[in-house]
């Protein structure tokens, strides 16, 4: 039974611990249930993805009814691998956040923090196995309303507005998607993206697949913060308490990214990029991204902050990727996006660990605290390496993949803004590490001791995958690839 | 012509409502009066699907003699869908404001950022 | 408001009324517009009219808070709990034709099942946002 439904286990492990654990008093009790739902969902996934990665795919029909008339579950490589992605961050988020939460969430609300987390999972596991789109809407809206909700219990007064604005922008954007999926219905009258690709197909030039086509793509850029459309990150990762900046950063983006692959490439079809300006929007928006918000991270004052710019640049190399339309350009963002949660999830749990010891991350507080804490500050220093490229780390698997697919694609000047993109990310993480280490330790911090063993444990486990995945690309790379030759993504140059 | 305007008034509708709504969002700095304009750009999708999903003399979808014309249940079960989705928004969003008010002492959007600006 | 005799007197006898058309459209959601969304609010509106008559502390005697999130979690529960209830007998998740020995039958059960745990689930939530927003001090 546990083999015939395991992809739909995924989703229901969760959705049924979220209201037992909001019943549940507080203390060390929901934490517990959240962490016993959160590794079994992550054994599941581990078991779906060794399913799946040869090619096979697993078809689930909810409620016995047939597609098209009925929601599919439908999970290739591409799926599981996202999947496996979430429930990972997840797993591994939790054990941090026994003391991270306790610290900076008021006892009375503990309950319900972790149930909401436990519906923010639901919502992101649900959008990474689902094959239908409305479905897809209806769990995008489940995670966003849910990170809502977890953004603005930052300790900060500014979490509430920066909760708000990307309320606002979030809503707006879901309901752009639901315009486009209402069009993309009218036209076709399916909900199932297998079944929209067919029917589709000979209908591309028709002016109401066009408009569908670009609401749905100016909501998604919404979610995935793309570069016109970020203003609501940075404030959003800032203020939000240290678990949920570790667990949306790794997360709720790449996620986007994934829904934005499969509907472009998915439903529209590589035909359909082809007639249209998107892969040459996706290279414009991408470059412009990379620069722009690497710069913008420069100048920044608070480590979070300059975090945040920089995952909108890092989103941006994927939109890149996307843009080249080609496998190698699909196979460099899938590989990216596990590289870049592996390596935002142990950044934002270094920020974690320093605002759990002095109380703040701005720069001005953080003078020195490099050697007051040494194991948190060469967790930072070696992820900073990976997010530069240096060979030796993950981050430099993916910047060769980008790099390749763009020569490839015969774009030297694509080539050039990736390694400038780089270059700028040495500029800013070199920022950090000046005022971390070689900076005097004030009086006021001479007593800080280093992070407690329960959020060092965590955070060293991604430093250690980071490394380890350099290394070893086996995982990454083959379930990329594959994933990227199921999406039919033919060479762009035949 | 006459039947651009006059034979699709639903559509027209639809554009006038979400544009209001959009315009509403966009350019009032009063938080209470963002979400009204969030909620006036969803009805306008609301409306959308409905006239998309209409089935000129359908009966309900249930199986009775004598009727071989039924009306299309799928978009009205996305309408349903669409609308609880919108309401939790608005709850949430309300919500929001109701801390926003506590902690800052105004809803609009320009004093807030003052005094944001000034720590 | 207590002090009114005519609100106090219709809201008494408009209560059962909202509560009956709300069970009415509870269980009528097969075969007639209506189903658990919209029962829900409509029982939820039953309690705001008591709370708007006789007070928030009186109508918190009825139902506290601990009680609506109990209810609000039973709901939800009861949902998953009927789609795990057809895995465990062999289908899928919510296929409803496991559930009884006819399908037929089976489909009934299934969607009065799930419709009664949507309509608890947003009955008890409406009324947990309402008691939250007038429970604030006035600033």
């Amino acid at each position: 039974m546990i083999e015939q439904n395991l992809s739909l286990l995924l989703v229901v492990i969760p959705l049924l611990s979220a209201p037992v654990t909001a019943m549940l008093p507080n203390g060390r009790m929901p934490w517990l249930l959240t962490l016993t739902a959160s590794w079994t969902c992550l054994l599941i996934a581990g078991w779906q993805l060794s399913v799946v990665i040869d090619g096979n795919v697993i078809s689930y029909e909810l409620g016995g009814w047939a597609p098209p008339w009925g929601i599919e579950y439908r999970i290739d490589a591409m799926n599981a691998f996202v999947a496996l992605i979430v429930s990972a961050i997840a797993a591994i988020t939790l054990p941090y956040a026994l003391l991270s939460v306790e610290k900076e969430i008021p006892r009375q609300q503990t309950s319900l923090f972790y149930a909401t987390f436990l519906l923010c999972l639901v919502g992101l596991l649900g959008i990474a196995q689902t094959g239908d789109v409305f479905n897809l809407f209806v769990f995008l809206e489940i995670s966003s309303l849910s990170s809502y909700v977890l953004i603005a219990m930052g300790e900060q007064r500014r979490a509430l507005t920066s909760a708000y604005q990307y309320l606002i922008m979030g809503s707006v954007g879901a309901t752009f998607l639901l315009i486009g999926i209402g069009l993309v219905y009218v036209e076709t009258g399916t909900l199932n993206m297998v079944d929209l690709n067919q029917r589709l197909h000979p209908i591309l030039d028709h002016q109401t697949v066009h408009t569908g086509f670009a609401f749905i793509v100016v909501g998604i850029a919404l979610k995935l913060a793309l570069f016109p459309l970020h203003l609501w990150l940075p404030n959003a990762y800032k203020y939000s308490p240290s678990v949920i900046s570790v667990f949306l950063a790794a997360t709720a983006t790449k996620v986007a990214v994934y829904i934005m692959l499969r509907m472009v490439f998915g439903v529209f079809s590589n035909d359909f990029v082809r007639i249209t300006p998107t892969d040459h929007m996706f290279l414009l928006l991408g470059v412009f991204g990379v620069i722009l918000a690497s710069v913008a991270a420069i100048y920044q004052t608070d480590v979070k902050r300059l975090l945040a710019y920089s995952s909108i640049a890092q989103v941006s190399y994927m939109v890149l990727g996307m843009g080249l339309a080609s496998v190698l350009g699909i196979t460099a963002t899938l590989v990216h996006v596990f590289n870049h949660a592996l390596m935002k999830g142990a950044l934002f749990m270094a920020c974690g660990a320093l605002v759990y010891r002095v109380g703040s991350s701005r720069f001005e507080k953080l003078d020195g605290l490099g050697r007051q804490m040494p194991w948190t500050f060469t967790a930072i220093f070696i992820t900073g390496l990976s997010l530069v490229g240096i060979p030796g780390t993950a981050g430099f698997i993916s910047k060769w993949y980008f790099v390749l697919a763009a020569l490839e694609h015969q774009s030297w000047l694509i080539a050039l803004v990736i390694l400038l993109g780089s270059l700028l990310a040495v500029v800013y993480m070199w920022k950090i590490v000046e005022v971390m280490f070689f900076r005097p330790v004030p009086d006021s911090a001479q007593s800080v001791k280093e992070a407690p063993v329960s959020l060092l444990v965590p955070m060293w486990v991604l430093v250690i995958a980071n490394i380890y995945f350099g290394f070893n690309t086996e995982l990454t790379v083959n379930v990329a690839d594959s994933a990227a030759r199921l999406l039919g993504v033919a060479a762009y140059h035949e | 012509m006459i039947d651009i305007i006059v034979g699709h008034y639903n559509y027209w509708v639809v554009i006038f409502l979400m544009m209001a709504g959009f315009y509403t969002v966009i350019s009032h700095g009063n938080l209470i009066k963002k979400i009204a304009g969030l909620n006036i750009f969803q009805t306008s999708v609301f409306l959308l699907y409905i006239s998309i999903g209409y089935v000129s003399e359908g009966t309900t979808p249930i199986i009775a003699e004598g009727f071989t014309r039924y009306s299309n249940p799928l978009p009205h079960a996305m309408i349903l869908t669409a609308i609880v989705v919108g309401v939790s928004t608005t709850a949430l969003g309300l919500a929001l404001v109701v801390r926003i008010k506590e902690a800052y002492g105004s809803i609009e959007e320009d004093e807030i950022h003052d005094q944001d600006k000034s720590l | 408001m207590k002090h009114n005799l005519i609100l106090r007197v219709i809201a008494k006898y408009l209560f059962p009324v909202i509560a009956l058309f709300a069970f009415y459209v509870q269980f009528h959601g097969d075969y007639g517009p209506g189903g658990g969304f919209q029962a829900g609010v409509i029982l939820s509106v039953a309690f705001i009219l008591y709370t708007l008559v006789f007070g928030l502390e009186t109508a918190e005697q009825i139902l506290p808070p601990h009680v609506l999130r109990i209810l609000a979690c039973t709901g939800v529960l009861i949902y998953a709990g009927t789609g795990v209830a057809t895995m465990l007998m062999g289908g899928n998740f919510l296929d409803y034709n496991f559930l009884s020995l006819n399908p037929v039958e089976g489909q009934h059960i299934g969607i009065m099942l799930i419709e009664l745990g949507v309509g608890i689930t947003v009955s008890a939530i409406m009324l947990m946002i309402f008691f939250a927003f007038t429970g604030r001090e006035r600033s």
